[in-house]
């Protein structure tokens, strides 16, 4: 595992990746990056940015096209779906959805799974081979299988979605950050803390953490986009965000049928998902490079 | 060897347990499942019939037991819309599913493989610019809108290929295609950054001295070292495959198990989802294990770890 031994844990102790980070901002991706900033402040602002109401149903405005098609206007700069209600406003009530759900996803997932990964790699012998069969058991379900008959028994709501992905998402992190974290622990400053009489939990919040922190980091922005297109997934099958509630996967399963007369209906949620997801894979690239070059395979 | 056939097959079984635990404990829990096995309309007497053949009045154990008993039989319960057994209805579906995962499998492995070798080879020109652009949007596209993309371009505007249900070969493109768009990228992100890293060995570097043409080079000896990267994800690629099957399924009209479940969560027919899922997991999880014993019976260091 000394392959996983990375350049941030030089510093013994109190490594600190935040200055390299801040200082690599310079050759960030601008274009992704700012597709980012746009997602989350359209997930903010939804209220204050849209002149339409996301649920409201209008039958006499079904399906009209974006304003450069005849028949359209700047009212619905891009269109109405099949019950007449806005698409650029449900696509901006969407990207909530979406951020909702990879945020909390990721930070309970992401968060439990470290902690699982600490403890494994700092205990080692019997809590580690239990706690890493675990974790290969679950990276053996199929996610989106495993994600759809839940939502079937406990019925589809945001929250449930959430906890899918979580119960499923943990292994992951787990598995990495003990990777890490057994390079880790053949190294002086651990040796050294143990002798001063650091606690445990002391050491592996103090120690072991800071350390693991770029990994960490990297998986987290690799994972949003792909948390995202599960739940588009899910949604698109009926066993996601349920409707009326606007999520890019369950607009795209409304406009599903009207593929050959209202184009615009599955169009653009199609290019929201497709673009924010790139925008994370590419940063989430442009961070592993930048932050552990040994991590290519992750 | 046998420890590590040993380990992998027991490591299978216990995910398979554990899910099949996961499952019933979930349906337990949250609820009555007498309901969620009959249709909301059911009267007492059927509700009582299903307690009873459940044996929900038993301890936990004993109703596990069955469960696991009746799903060894390859009896599933019926169907809650059709009144149809599940196991008929997979029986039919079963077939055309794989069928499908299969085409993409072909069209996976002759696409991604001559990209993932070009791209590395012309490292740097437009052919890997291309390549790579290729791979990392096909990270970002959801195969359900890839699908409904092509329906609109090669269906309603061109009219060159049919939308949907199974039939001749033409039937087999554009969803094919889809699920196996993903993968390509995929593996053609990985053969390509293996492939750089085979060129740069020594033993390529010999091959070269002893004056072996070029080709024999790139698509002899660095592609068969580098494939080893993508054999060991083998797996995982089959089991994205099957989930993403699911999707394709579900725009293209594929009369296959994918459908089969969306119109089981259509409507809350749990017994064919559950029967579906459950089903699929264990291929999922099957084919992963024959993978990863068929690598290390080629490649002994696996074993010998």
């Amino acid at each position: 595992m000394a392959k996983s031994i990375n350049t941030a844990a030089i510093q013994p102790g109190k490594a600190n990746p935040w200055p390299k980070i801040l200082a690599s901002l310079k050759s960030a991706p601008l274009i992704p990056l700012s597709i980012i900033l746009v997602f989350v402040l359209a997930a903010i602002l939804a209220d204050l940015i849209t002149f339409h109401d996301a649920y409201q149903v209008r039958l006499s405005d079904r399906l009209i096209p974006p304003f450069w098609q005849d028949g359209g206007s700047w009212s619905h700069p891009l269109g109405t779906d099949p019950l007449g209600r806005d698409v650029l406003t449900r696509i901006t009530y969407g990207a909530r959805v979406s951020i909702i759900i990879a945020a909390a996803a990721l930070a309970i997932g992401g968060g439990f799974g470290t902690l699982i990964g600490l403890t494994a790699g700092y205990y080692g012998g019997k809590v580690d081979s239990i706690l890493m069969r675990l974790a290969d058991i679950t990276l053996a379900f199929p996610l989106i299988l495993f994600a759809i008959l839940l939502v079937m028994v406990l019925g589809p709501s945001m929250m449930n979605v959430i906890i899918a992905i979580t119960l499923v998402l943990w292994a992951r992190y787990a598995r990495v950050i003990r990777g890490e974290v057994l390079g880790l622990m053949q190294r002086d400053f651990i040796a050294r803390a143990k002798v001063s009489g650091a606690s445990d939990w002391r050491i592996m919040m103090r120690h072991l953490l800071p350390n693991v922190m770029p990994t960490l980091i990297v998986l987290l922005t690799l994972q949003v986009g792909w948390v995202i297109i599960v739940e588009a997934s899910l949604s698109f099958l009926g066993a996601g965000i349920p409707p009326p509630t606007p999520a890019w996967g369950g607009m795209l399963a409304e406009g599903r049928e009207y593929v050959s007369t209202a184009w615009w209906v599955t169009t653009a949620p199609g290019i929201a998902i497709m673009l924010v997801v790139l925008a994370f894979n590419l940063c989430g690239d442009w961070l592993r490079e930048r932050l552990d070059p040994k991590q290519r395979s992750i | 060897m046998q420890r590590y056939i040993v380990k992998r097959v027991g490591e299978a079984i216990l995910a398979l347990f554990a899910l099949s635990i996961i499952i019933f404990l979930m349906v337990r829990m949250t609820g009555d499942p007498a309901l969620l096995m009959l249709p909301p309309d059911a009267g007492a007497d059927a509700l009582e019939d299903i307690r009873h053949s459940m044996g929900l009045d038993k301890p936990l154990v004993v109703q596990y037991g069955l469960f696991i008993r009746d799903y060894a039989h390859g009896s599933f319960g019926d169907s809650l819309r059709s009144k149809t057994p599940v196991s008929e209805l997979v029986k039919d579906r079963l077939p055309n599913s794989l069928k499908l995962v299969g085409t993409a499998a072909v069209i996976v492995l002759l696409i991604s493989i001559p990209l993932g070798v070009l791209s590395a080879v012309y490292r740097g020109t437009w052919i890997d610019t291309l390549a790579t652009g290729f791979a990392v949007l096909g990270q970002a596209v959801p195969v359900f809108w890839l699908g409904i993309l092509m329906i609109q371009l090669f269906t309603v505007k061109l009219g060159w290929l049919p939308s949907s249900g199974m039939g001749g070969l033409d039937h087999y493109i554009m969803p094919a295609f889809a699920l196996g768009f993903f993968t390509v990228a995929a593996i053609q992100r990985l053969l390509r950054s293996s492939m750089l890293e085979a060129m740069d060995s020594e033993y390529i570097k010999l091959a070269r001295i002893k004056g072996l043409t070029e080709f024999k080079v790139i698509w002899k000896h660095a592609l068969r070292n580098s494939m080893i990267s993508v054999i060991t994800l083998g797996g995982i690629y089959i089991a994205i495959l099957i989930t993403l099957g699911i999707l394709v399924e579900v725009v293209f009209a594929w009369p296959g198990m994918g459908r089969l479940m969306f119109q089981g969560i259509v409507f809350r027919d749990f017994p064919v989802v559950q029967a579906v899922v459950l089903i699929s997991a264990a291929i999922v999880i099957f084919s992963s294990l024959v993978v990863d014993i068929a690598y290390a019976y080629l490649d002994p260091r696996i074993r010998l770890q």
